[in-house]
């Protein structure tokens, strides 16, 4: 059971290289920062695990596991409000300049 | 929180992955960008909700609470932030993906209600040593970035055995893991791999940071991505994945534009043998001017080409510059920015000023379109840049032979600006400097380009 599953999340991963290879070598150079940074705030979904370690164990709220989950869901929700937010700032600079009178 | 079908939160985390999928699709153009950063935000949102309704017996107002801490920071951060300095503020965020990685893996392993099975070892031990080298690697990468650390590379005897022996180690503790599953091999683990951050990134030089950022971009991904393993979910591992592809690329791109090997990249020590070469050169005689002869050869070209490097990024020179664009622009001049992809510390940075001083994106262009234009420009504006215009990159035997730059050479008139005659992080001599056609000034960027601005007027 394991094995089938373990195989399934192997064919996801390595279908999803290959959709983030494509979808990557189309963005334009001039954008590579913002692709860093968006990406930075992407990676946050790490931020999933982090609340599955939050919990309550033997009745227990506060353990080692809540704790470091906790932490690690307060890094996590830094990259992601600060990863897409400053990709939104920088992105407002790249909108199309009107002349200047 | 409460037991939710299964089939339906599947569904709603890849509807999160798609999303993810559509912002990176969105950066192909400036224009579509803005929406994809959104579609972002919003898979990014479900995720979160989803994951509400998957846990069980969750601490919903710890989560809460460290959510909305999180958010205040990072809102904070995302809107006082220079841009000068958004190298370090993505090496610090690489630094947090990584650190809570191992945070997971470790909360995981002592998590007494969850039994691991073997190839859940795997992943867990995984997962935690890329994380580890994740965070302690851009913790330094970030202080070389900020200057809290030196920039040279730092090298000394038997570090690749160093090297060599800690993996070891690490993959020793890791196996013990396997097999018994103990804590305490899994916590040694860790902090071997801790180690190893540091150990790798110390002998790469400050030339080298672009492919360096973009490598723990990468290894971020890579992290969440183990991490998804482990939990069996999908969204982490698609996102995740992404995310590894795409630093990896930006890795190759910034790797070629130097000709440098990945390889060679990861070994260090670029530029901390070179002082010797230095000196040859330093006899030689340069052509040196003021702003107002700038400002004289400029307003009587027809065409100019600006090539800014870091030293724009270091004065805040962006303003000014796009200022002095405007009025030659006024005075008929036709005026481009020629930008190398590894000018600045990280890939794209030069747009990103660029683009924070209003210089419209239609004036910037990438080195492959702009190369074959030089031969026909009358005046190129060297701002801050050395290596990315450094001719010898076309002679056989230097240390950046093959390397593709910007051929300002071929231009009618040469204007370098720099605050002295120091070298690059190549630390080469550059033959430019010394040619003919070429005029030297010397001084701040920022300082020489409100000159030239007040001198043209």
């Amino acid at each position: 059971m394991t094995d089938l599953l373990t195989m399934q999340n192997i064919t996801i991963f390595v279908l999803a290289i290959f959709v983030g290879y494509h979808v990557v070598w189309t963005v334009t150079p001039a954008l590579h920062t913002p692709l860093m940074s968006v990406t930075n705030a992407i990676s946050g979904i790490v931020i999933v695990g982090a609340m599955l370690q939050t919990v309550t164990i033997d009745s227990n709220t506060l353990n080692l596991t809540s704790i470091l989950g906790a932490i690690a869901v307060f890094l996590t929700s830094i990259n992601i409000f600060g990863g897409f937010l400053v990709t939104r700032r920088m992105l407002e600079m790249f909108k199309k300049k009107e002349p200047k009178a | 929180m409460m037991a939710v079908n299964a089939n339906l939160t599947s569904a709603t985390y890849l509807i999160a992955a798609v999303l993810f999928i559509f912002s990176l699709k969105g950066l192909a153009s400036p224009t579509s960008a803005r929406l994809g950063n959104t579609l972002g935000m919003l898979g990014m949102a479900i995720a979160v909700m989803t994951t509400f309704f998957v846990g069980h017996t969750l601490i919903i107002p710890l989560i809460a609470g460290a959510i909305v801490l999180g958010a205040v920071v990072g809102t904070l951060a995302a809107k006082r932030v220079q841009m000068t300095k958004m190298p370090e503020l993505v090496a610090l965020m690489h630094s947090f993906v990584g650190l809570s990685a191992v945070l997971i893996a470790i909360a995981a392993v002592f998590n007494t209600a969850e039994h691991h099975s073997s190839v859940q070892r795997i992943e867990l031990f995984i997962g935690a040593f890329i994380g580890a080298i994740t965070f302690t690697a851009s913790v330094v990468a970030f202080g070389k970035l900020s200057g809290k650390f030196g920039s040279k590379p730092a090298i000394f005897k038997g570090q690749h055995l160093l090297n060599f022996v800690l993996v070891l180690l690490m993959l020793g503790f890791g196996i013990l893991f396997y097999l018994q599953s103990s804590q305490s091999a899994f916590l040694i683990m860790c902090g071997l791999a801790l180690m190893l951050g540091i150990t790798l990134i110390i002998p790469i030089g400050g030339a080298d940071m672009p492919v360096v950022v973009s490598m723990l971009n990468s290894y971020s991904g890579w992290a969440a991505a183990g991490i998804g393993f482990t939990l069996n979910n999908s969204v982490l591992i698609i996102a995740g994945a992404c995310v590894g592809a795409s630093g990896a690329i930006l890795s190759y791109i910034m790797c070629k534009a130097m000709n440098r090997s990945i390889i060679a990249v990861m070994l260090g020590g670029f530029g901390a043998e070179a002082a010797v070469e230095v000196v040859s050169g330093a006899q030689k005689a340069v052509k040196s001017g003021s702003a107002d002869d700038v400002a004289f050869l400029m307003a009587n070209a027809d065409t100019v080409i600006i090539v800014p490097g870091y030293g724009l990024a270091v004065s805040r020179a962006q303003h000014a510059l796009q200022e002095l664009t405007t009025r030659l622009i006024e005075k008929g001049v036709k005026v481009k920015y020629a930008i190398h992809p590894v000018a600045g510390r990280m890939p794209g940075h030069m747009n990103v000023l660029l683009a924070e001083a209003d210089v419209p994106y239609e004036q910037v262009v990438e080195m492959e379109d702009v190369n074959n234009e030089f031969g026909q420009t009358d005046v190129v504006f060297v701002i801050g840049a050395n290596d990315v215009v450094n001719p010898a990159a076309k002679k056989a035997g230097s240390a950046i032979y093959g390397m593709p730059i910007l051929e300002a050479y071929k231009a009618k008139t040469v204007i370098v600006n720099k605050r002295s005659m120091a070298t690059g992080y190549a630390g080469l001599d550059n033959e430019l400097f010394y040619l003919d056609k070429t005029m030297m000034v010397f001084g701040d960027a920022k300082h020489v380009v409100e000159s030239i601005v007040k001198a043209i007027e």
